[in-house]
């Protein structure tokens, strides 16, 4: 029994935790991708970016005093979401709209956002620093520890990723409903499948575009916050995230919002299970085992953890390049 | 006045011209039909009509208005509607998906055009629900025909309407776009299957080597042997 709950603590809730921040930063990824027709590297630094606002404001409100009985980071991540969004937006009108009125080739667009990529990361450490910060502010953050009936050890969860799991339900449903209720949000299904048929029907692409960078940002930024609360926040946080997330758009197939959920749980399954220690867990049935069971036993040593998406990269394009979802192919 | 009043127009892509001068006008109400060998510029000067290519010379008239040179967005908000040759549907969007977005730039309440719509177009309705793209090719281009009602056009562009379909198909689609012409729709169509269509239309442009080289009624065009020899295969 207290195999399987380490194997719940370790296991399950990591790859919930980590799925759902793949999932967040994935379906910004993938509707930028079906509507803008680039790849954009930066994503993962719009998640730093947003991170890093949440903190400037609820320090802030920190220092004003301003007590919540949730996280403040929490609270004060719905306004900075709102701003991330508008940061995005004013990001695509410096750097990247130009290029589209230009007819720039996909590739160029590409390039563009390396840069960046590489623009923000210096613009975050100017101000910043590199130290790793914590999202809590004001208070260590709650841990939650579940007796469980038959077992000395707890099932563990805090806070932060209670709300991180809520968040994501409620975003995911909310995205549902706008895609497939809302006048703009069936625009832009319509711009990503056939964007010159879009503009000779009338459909504001302009509209279109600002939608997507307004749920690409304010995702990311509530994926940057999750992340950070659930670890500390650095800025290289999206450098290491980015591969994962990329991974998990194309696995879930290009351009498609479910597949990219989809997609991020898959890959943030992958990743917790592969360096998930399985010896414990097989530990009961050490008498029955052929082989002696060795102290730790996972399928990749935690430092090579970036390789599983990278397989599971390599996999899809091989075998299924059009992803779950059957996306665009790259 | 003329509906549509297209008057010397030279156009091409970037340098190289494929318009040298194209004369075309149709009076409300007229269907209008452009034929000719390939690389005439017929699909060209549809496309020409919403600032697809570059219009060096020459006038395009819509209602009064000039509309030389305008954006493929603004098309629809001067109720004029285009239905491409390919790609002419939102396939992952659902058949009613695709009418609503016809209707994009309405406000108002569109339903009555939407029940028109599934009148005119019987398994529309029954497969409301599915994608467009899972639809065979003939009903893909029934939702294109549907999704360019949606704005109750003063004139509908069609691009070689019957290209691909198999011939019980195309005397189907060539019924349709009699029906939608009746109901006051003015029509400006390419096609390939010239005798077909000349017979329907109220008046025929012959072109041949991006210019007129025969403009009249449909049915002159069709009993003129020049005409017959050279584009209609005798």
């Amino acid at each position: 029994m207290n195999d399987l709950v380490f194997f719940l603590n370790k296991g399950i809730t990591s790859g919930l935790i980590i799925g759902s921040i793949y999932a967040l930063g994935a379906i910004g990824l993938t509707l930028i991708f079906g509507i803008l027709r680039f790849a954009h590297f930066a994503h993962g630094d719009l998640m730093t970016l947003g991170a890093f606002v949440t903190l400037i404001l609820a320090a802030a409100l920190a220092a004003l005093g301003v007590t919540l009985p949730l996280p403040l980071a929490f609270v004060v991540m719905f306004p900075a979401m709102a701003i991330t969004a508008v940061l995005a937006i004013g990001l695509d009108k410096m750097f990247y709209k130009p290029l589209r009125q230009a007819g720039a080739r996909p590739v160029v667009l590409v390039m563009a956002s390396v840069g960046v990529t590489l623009m923000l990361q210096g613009v975050i450490r100017l101000f910043a620093g590199v130290r790793s910060r914590d999202m809590f502010v004001e208070a260590p953050k709650e841990i939650y520890r579940i007796p469980i009936p038959g077992a000395t050890r707890n099932l563990v969860v805090t806070e932060p990723q209670i709300l991180l799991m809520l968040f994501t339900v409620v975003a995911v449903i909310a995205l549902h409903f706008f895609l497939t209720r809302a006048r703009l949000g069936k625009a832009m299904r319509a711009v990503s499948d056939n964007p010159d048929l879009a503009r000779i029907t009338g459909i504001n692409t302009e509209h279109v575009v600002w939608a997507t960078w307004i749920i690409g940002g304010s995702l990311a930024c509530a994926a940057g916050t999750m992340l950070s609360m659930d670890v500390t926040l650095k800025p290289d946080l999206s450098f290491n995230i980015l591969l994962p997330i990329f991974a998990a758009t194309i696995v879930g197939g290009i351009g498609q919002p479910y597949g990219a959920i989809a997609g991020g749980f898959l890959v943030g399954f992958c990743e917790t299970l592969a360096v998930f220690n399985w010896s414990i867990v097989l530990r009961p049935f050490k008498d029955e085992l052929w082989f002696d069971l060795p102290s730790n036993m996972s399928l990749v040593p935690t430092e090579y953890k970036l390789m599983v998406p990278f397989l599971i990269l390599i996999i899809v394009l091989i075998y299924r390049p059009t992803g779950i979802f059957k996306g665009r192919v790259l | 006045m003329s509906l549509l009043d297209i008057k010397d127009l030279h156009a091409g892509y970037g340098a190289m011209s494929i318009l040298k001068g194209v004369n075309l006008s149709l009076e409300a109400g007229e269907i209008g039909v452009i034929v000719g060998p390939n690389g005439a510029g017929k699909s060209t000067t549809l496309k020409a009509i919403f600032g697809m290519l570059n219009i060096t010379e020459g006038s395009i008239h819509f209602d009064g208005e000039d509309i030389t040179g305008i954006g493929s967005e603004q098309l629809a908000s001067h109720r004029i509607s285009f239905v491409p040759q390919e790609n002419n549907v939102f396939p992952t969007l659902s058949v009613h998906e695709n009418l609503e977005m016809g209707a994009y730039i309405r406000r108002d309440d569109f339903s009555r055009v939407m029940d028109h719509v599934y009148e005119i177009f019987p398994p529309l309705k029954e497969k409301r629900h599915q994608p467009a793209g899972e639809l065979s090719g003939g009903q893909r281009q029934m939702v294109a025909f549907g999704r360019a009602l949606m704005i109750e056009p003063k004139l509908i562009l069609l691009d070689e309407p019957t290209a691909g379909l198999s011939p019980m198909f195309m005397s189907q689609i060539f019924d349709r776009v009699i029906a939608i012409n009746q109901t006051g729709v003015t029509v400006a169509m390419v096609e390939q299957n010239a005798k077909q269509a000349l017979a329907i239309a109220h008046k025929g442009f012959v072109l041949a080597g991006g210019q007129n080289s025969y403009t009249d009624t449909g049915q002159n065009l069709l009993n003129n042997p020049d005409v017959a020899k050279s584009f209609l295969g005798g």
